[in-house]
C-alpha cells in the first residue's frame, strides 16, 4: 500500500517537474506586470503585444513556409531514395545506408557550420534558400528511415506480379507500392514538418538578411531577458500542440472502433 | 524490379550536402588561411592548439556535464519506465503521451521557462523567502545548466527504456516469481538485462545533444560557460577563425562517432551485429 | 488514406502560393545591421512608407559578431552601425565603401567634435549615429558604499551580484583601466595582469550578459553592472534606485557611427536612410527613445531639457577628460581573443 502511493507520489513529481515550468508561463502570460515573481492583475496586452510585433510574425511566417516546403520536398526526395536504397544490394546499400545517418548523428552544429562553409564556398547569398536548403538536408534522412521498414515490411513480388500482367514500371509504383508505403511516408513528412518547425541550431548559422524563424527570434529575446511577449507565445504554441494532438487522437481511435466494428461483423 | 535509379537524385543531394560539406570543414580544419586551401599548404596547428590545456579543459567540462545529465536522466527515468511499463495498456499509453507532450514543445521556450522560475526574484525564490529563507543564487551556474539538460533531455532516456520494458514478456516475471525469485531478483536478473538495449539507446540519445549544446549553456549558464559547442560558435561567429572552429568540430564529430561505436558494441554484443559500425 | 494525402498536399500549396503572395513584393528592400535595443523600430515604418520600400531589420550584439558576418560575406548589408575601432578595422581591410556626402546634406547637423576623429579622419567612410561612455550602474538600496571605482567590482560583499559586459574589449578594458593601464596596451604582462584581475573576480559575477542587463538591473537581480551610457538612462528612467557613475580611474568614449559595407546591394537607398536618420526631428526622436547621446546639435535643441542636462547621457567636459578610445588592435588582437576564452573558460 505504502509502496503503491510512494509509486505513485513520484509520477507525480516528474509530472510537476516537466510541466511546472510550462504552466508557470502560460499564467504569467496573463499578469499584468513584467516581473517575474510577484501577480499583479490579469490582462490580454501581451497577447496584443504580440499580434503587433512584426519580428515574430515575420518569424512565424517564414518558419511555416520552410517547414511546408522542407517537409513536401524532403517527403518526395526521400520516398524515392528509401525506394532506389531499397532495391539496393550489398556494400553499395551499406555505404548509402551509412551516408545517410550522418546527419542523424553528428551533433546538429557540426551539420550546421559544415553547410555553412558549403554556402560560402559555392558564393550563395544566406536567406532563405539557404535556409531551406539546410532544413531539407537534415530532413531526408528522417523520411528515409520512416519509409525503408515499410518497404521491407511489403511484399517483394507484389510489384513484380503487376509487372508480370503488364503494368510499366511507374505504373505499379503508384498502385502497389505507394499504397502498400504511404503510413510510412505520412509519418516521415510529419516528422520532417515538426523537425524544420523546431530546429534552431542550424537555422541560426545559415540565416541571412531579414530570414529568421521562431526558434531564433525566441532565442534573440530571451538573450534580452525575460518578456512576458514570449510567455504569450508559448501559451498559444502549447495550447495549438495540445488541440493538434487531441484532434489526431480522437480521429485515431475513432479509425480504430470503426476497424473494430468491421472486425466484429 | 530495377528501381535503383530513383535514389540517384538522393545521391547527388548526399554528395553535395553532405559529403562535400564535410570535406569542405576538413580542408579548413588542416589549413591556417583562406589563401592556404587553394594552395594545398596543409597543417596540423589547429589540432595541436586544441591540446592545450584550456582547450581541453572545455572539452572535459562538455563531457562532465553531459556525463552528469546523463546520469541524472537515468536515475530519474529509469523507475518511470518500469513505472509507466507496469500499468494497464489503456493507461500507460496515457502516461506516456504525457510525458511526450512537453517534448513537442518548443526547445528554446523549455529552457527559456526555467530562467523565469529562477532568477533571483523569480518564482522558486519567491516560494522560498514566503517560507522565511533568504533569497537563493540558482540561475546561471552549474546547477541551473544541469537542470537545463536533464529537463530537456529526460524523454530521450525515458521513451526508449519504455518501450523496450513493455515489449518484455509479463510471463517471464511471473514464472520466476513462482520458481521463488524475489522482487530484488526478478529485477536484477530480467528486467535490468532486458532493458539494456534501452538504457544504451537512451544513454546515447541524452548524451548526444548534451555534449553539443551551446544554448543551455548560453542561456541558463550566463555568458561563464565555454563548452565546446560554445567554443564552436563562438569561432565561427565572434572570432571568424573558421579553421580552428572546423578542427573542433571535426574532434567533436569523431569523439561522438567513437562513442556511438562503443555504445553500439555493448548492444550488438549479445544479439550479434545489426548495428551500423 | 489517398484523397487525404492529395487533399493535404493541395492545401499545403495553395498555403505556400498565398503566402508567396502576400510576402512578396518588388519594392526595394534595405538591409539594416544595428545593435540590439538601438532604433526607435517606428522610425523604421516611417522611412519604409516615405520612400515606398521595406526594410530588413536585423541584430547584433557585440562588434566581433557583426565584423564576422561582414567579413564572411554571404549576406549583404546595406547600413551597419560598428563603433570606433570596428570602423578603423573594417577600413583598413576594404570592407567599407566610401560615402557620398552630397547625398547626405542632413550631416550638416553633426557636431565639429565628432567629425574627423583618428578612427575615420576625413569621415569618408562613417556618419556619426551616437555616442557614449561606460560606467557602473548600481542599485543605491543594495550598495552602502560610495562608488567612485573599479575597485567596487572585484568587493567580496557584493559576491554574485556583480553583471559584466559579456564583450571582449569592454571588460578587459575595465581591467586594464582598474589596474591603471591604458585600454588600448599592447603589453603582454599588463595584459596577462588584467586578465589575472578578471579571473580572480570570476566567482563574484552573477553572469556575464549583453541587452539583458536591463531587465536584470531594473528588475533589481543584481547590485552593480559594466553597462553603456545610454542604456543607464533607459534603466533609470525605470527604476529610481539606479545611478550611474564614470570610475575615477576613468573609462572609454565611444563612437557608433553608421557605415555601408562594401557588399551592399543598394548605396544610394542606405544614403537615404542615413541622411533621414540625421534629419533633426527624427534624430530627437530616436535619441529620446533609445536614450543615448545624440552627435546631432540640432535634434538635440529639440531635446527635453532635463535630457540635455541629464549627466549621464551629456557628462560634462571635465567628466571625459579621463576617457580613452578604443583602438584598432590589428595583430594583438588575437591575444585578446585568447585571453578572453582563457576568462570566459576559467572555472
Amino acid at each position: 500500500m505504502v509502496g503503491k502511493i510512494l509509486k505513485r507520489l513520484y509520477i507525480i513529481l516528474m509530472f510537476l517537474f516537466l510541466y511546472a515550468p510550462i504552466i508557470v508561463l502560460i499564467i504569467f502570460s496573463f499578469n499584468e506586470s513584467k516581473s517575474r515573481g510577484t501577480w499583479s492583475g490579469f490582462t490580454l496586452k501581451w497577447y496584443i503585444e504580440l499580434f503587433r510585433d512584426a519580428e515574430v510574425l515575420k518569424a512565424l511566417y517564414y518558419t511555416v513556409i520552410i517547414a511546408l516546403s522542407a517537409s513536401i520536398i524532403s517527403t518526395i526526395i526521400g520516398t524515392f531514395a528509401a525506394i532506389g536504397i531499397y532495391d539496393m544490394c550489398g556494400i553499395n546499400k551499406k555505404i548509402v545506408l551509412n551516408l545517410n545517418y550522418l546527419p542523424v548523428i553528428n551533433p546538429d552544429i557540426v551539420t550546421a557550420v559544415s553547410l555553412m562553409t558549403l554556402f560560402r564556398f559555392l558564393r550563395l547569398e544566406f536567406g532563405f534558400v539557404t535556409m531551406l536548403l539546410s532544413h531539407i538536408t537534415f530532413c531526408i534522412p528522417y523520411v528515409i528511415l520512416s519509409v525503408l521498414p515499410k518497404l521491407q515490411q511489403m511484399n517483394k513480388h507484389l510489384a513484380e506480379a503487376a509487372m508480370d500482367l503488364g503494368a510499366t514500371p511507374m505504373y505499379a509504383m503508384k498502385k502497389v507500392v505507394i499504397p502498400e508505403i504511404i503510413p510510412g511516408i505520412i509519418t516521415g513528412a510529419l516528422m520532417a514538418f515538426t523537425l524544420s518547425i523546431d530546429d534552431f541550431v542550424i537555422s541560426f548559422f545559415n540565416k541571412g538578411a531579414g530570414i529568421t524563424n521562431l526558434s531564433i527570434t525566441i532565442f534573440s529575446m530571451a538573450r534580452r531577458g525575460i518578456n512576458p511577449v514570449i510567455n504569450a507565445l508559448s501559451t498559444l504554441m502549447f495550447t495549438g500542440l495540445l488541440i493538434l494532438l487531441l484532434v489526431i487522437n480522437k480521429r485515431s481511435t475513432k479509425n480504430l472502433n470503426k476497424e473494430v466494428k468491421l472486425y466484429e461483423k | 524490379m530495377k528501381m535503383k535509379w530513383t535514389s540517384y537524385p538522393y545521391l547527388l543531394w548526399i554528395i553535395i550536402f553532405i559529403l562535400v560539406p564535410l570535406v569542405l570543414v576538413l580542408l579548413y580544419a588542416i589549413t591556417a588561411t583562406e589563401e592556404h586551401i587553394s594552395n594545398l599548404e596543409f597543417t596540423l596547428d589547429n589540432f595541436n592548439r586544441f591540446l592545450d590545456p584550456k582547450y581541453f579543459d572545455v572539452l572535459w567540462v562538455s563531457v562532465k556535464l553531459a556525463l552528469q545529465s546523463t546520469v541524472m536522466t537515468l536515475i530519474l527515468g529509469y523507475p518511470i519506465a518500469i513505472l509507466i511499463a507496469k500499468e494497464k495498456p489503456s493507461k500507460r499509453n496515457i502516461l506516456i503521451s504525457l510525458f511526450i507532450i512537453p517534448m513537442w514543445m518548443n526547445f528554446l521556450l523549455r529552457t527559456y521557462a526555467w530562467l523565469t522560475l529562477l532568477g533571483k526574484n523569480g518564482i522558486i525564490n519567491f516560494i522560498i523567502s514566503q517560507l522565511g529563507f533568504g533569497p537563493l543564487d540558482l540561475l546561471y551556474n552549474d546547477g541551473a545548466v544541469l537542470l537545463g539538460m536533464v529537463y530537456n533531455f529526460l524523454p530521450f532516456m525515458i521513451l526508449p527504456i519504455y518501450s523496450v520494458l513493455v515489449k518484455i514478456d509479463n510471463s517471464l516475471m511471473e514464472s520466476a516469481e513462482d520458481l521463488g525469485a524475489n522482487k530484488f531478483q526478478v529485477f536484477t536478473k530480467i528486467t535490468l538485462p532486458l532493458s539494456i538495449p534501452g538504457i544504451i539507446t537512451g544513454i546515447t540519445m541524452v548524451f548526444m545533444p548534451a555534449v553539443s549544446t551551446f544554448v543551455i549553456s548560453r542561456l541558463l549558464g550566463g555568458g561563464q560557460y565555454m563548452l565546446i559547442g560554445n567554443l564552436v560558435e563562438q569561432q565561427f561567429l565572434w572570432v571568424g577563425d573558421w579553421h580552428f572552429g572546423s578542427a573542433i568540430s571535426i574532434i567533436m564529430m569523431i569523439f561522438i562517432l567513437l562513442t556511438m561505436a562503443i555504445t553500439a558494441k555493448f548492444d550488438t554484443q549479445k544479439k550479434g551485429s545489426r548495428g551500423l559500425w | 488514406m489517398k484523397s487525404n494525402m492529395k487533399t493535404l498536399l493541395l492545401m499545403s500549396l495553395v498555403f505556400i502560393i498565398g503566402f508567396s503572395i502576400t510576402g512578396c513584393n518588388d519594392k526595394p528592400t534595405l538591409n539594416v545591421y544595428n545593435w540590439g535595443d538601438y532604433i526607435d523600430t517606428d522610425l523604421i515604418t516611417e522611412f519604409e512608407d516615405e520612400f515606398g520600400v521595406s526594410v530588413n531589420y536585423d541584430k547584433f550584439a557585440t562588434n566581433e559578431d557583426m565584423y564576422v558576418s561582414i567579413a564572411k560575406g554571404g549576406t549583404s548589408y546595406d547600413v551597419a552601425f560598428p563603433s570606433d575601432y570596428m570602423i578603423e578595422r573594417m577600413i583598413e581591410e576594404d570592407l567599407l565603401v566610401k560615402i557620398n556626402k552630397d547625398n547626405i546634406p542632413n550631416m550638416k547637423y553633426i557636431d565639429n567634435k565628432f567629425l574627423n576623429l583618428s578612427f575615420d579622419p576625413n569621415n569618408d567612410y562613417s556618419v556619426p549615429y551616437m555616442w557614449g561612455t561606460f560606467g557602473i550602474i548600481y542599485n543605491k538600496a543594495m550598495v552602502d558604499d560610495a562608488v567612485d571605482s573599479w575597485d567596487i567590482l572585484w568587493d567580496q560583499k557584493y559576491k554574485g551580484q556583480i553583471l559584466m559586459l559579456d564583450s571582449q574589449r569592454d571588460s578587459i578594458g575595465v581591467a586594464l583601466k582598474k589596474l591603471g593601464y591604458s585600454m588600448n596596451t599592447e603589453n603582454i604582462d599588463e595584459l596577462q595582469e588584467a586578465k589575472e584581475e578578471l579571473v580572480k573576480q570570476k566567482p563574484l559575477v552573477y553572469a556575464y550578459v549583453g541587452d539583458e542587463v536591463k531587465e536584470l538591473m531594473v528588475g533589481e537581480e543584481a547590485a552593480l553592472a559594466v553597462v553603456w551610457s545610454g542604456d543607464a538612462v533607459t534603466m533609470i528612467n525605470e527604476n529610481k534606485n539606479l545611478e550611474y557613475v564614470i570610475p575615477k580611474e576613468g573609462t572609454n568614449i565611444w563612437f557608433d557611427n553608421m557605415v555601408i559595407p562594401k557588399n551592399a546591394k543598394n548605396k544610394e537607398l542606405a544614403e537615404e536612410f542615413i541622411n533621414f536618420l540625421n534629419r533633426p526631428e527624427i534624430a530627437a526622436r530616436n535619441t529620446e527613445y533609445i536614450g543615448y547621446s545624440t552627435p546631432n546639435t540640432a535634434a538635440k535643441e529639440l531635446l527635453p531639457k532635463e535630457v540635455i542636462n541629464d549627466k549621464v547621457a551629456y557628462p560634462s567636459d571635465e567628466e571625459l577628460e579621463n576617457t580613452e578610445v578604443f583602438l584598432d588592435l590589428k595583430d594583438m588582437l588575437k591575444v585578446y581573443d585568447e585571453l578572453w576564452l582563457e576568462i570566459k573558460s576559467h572555472r
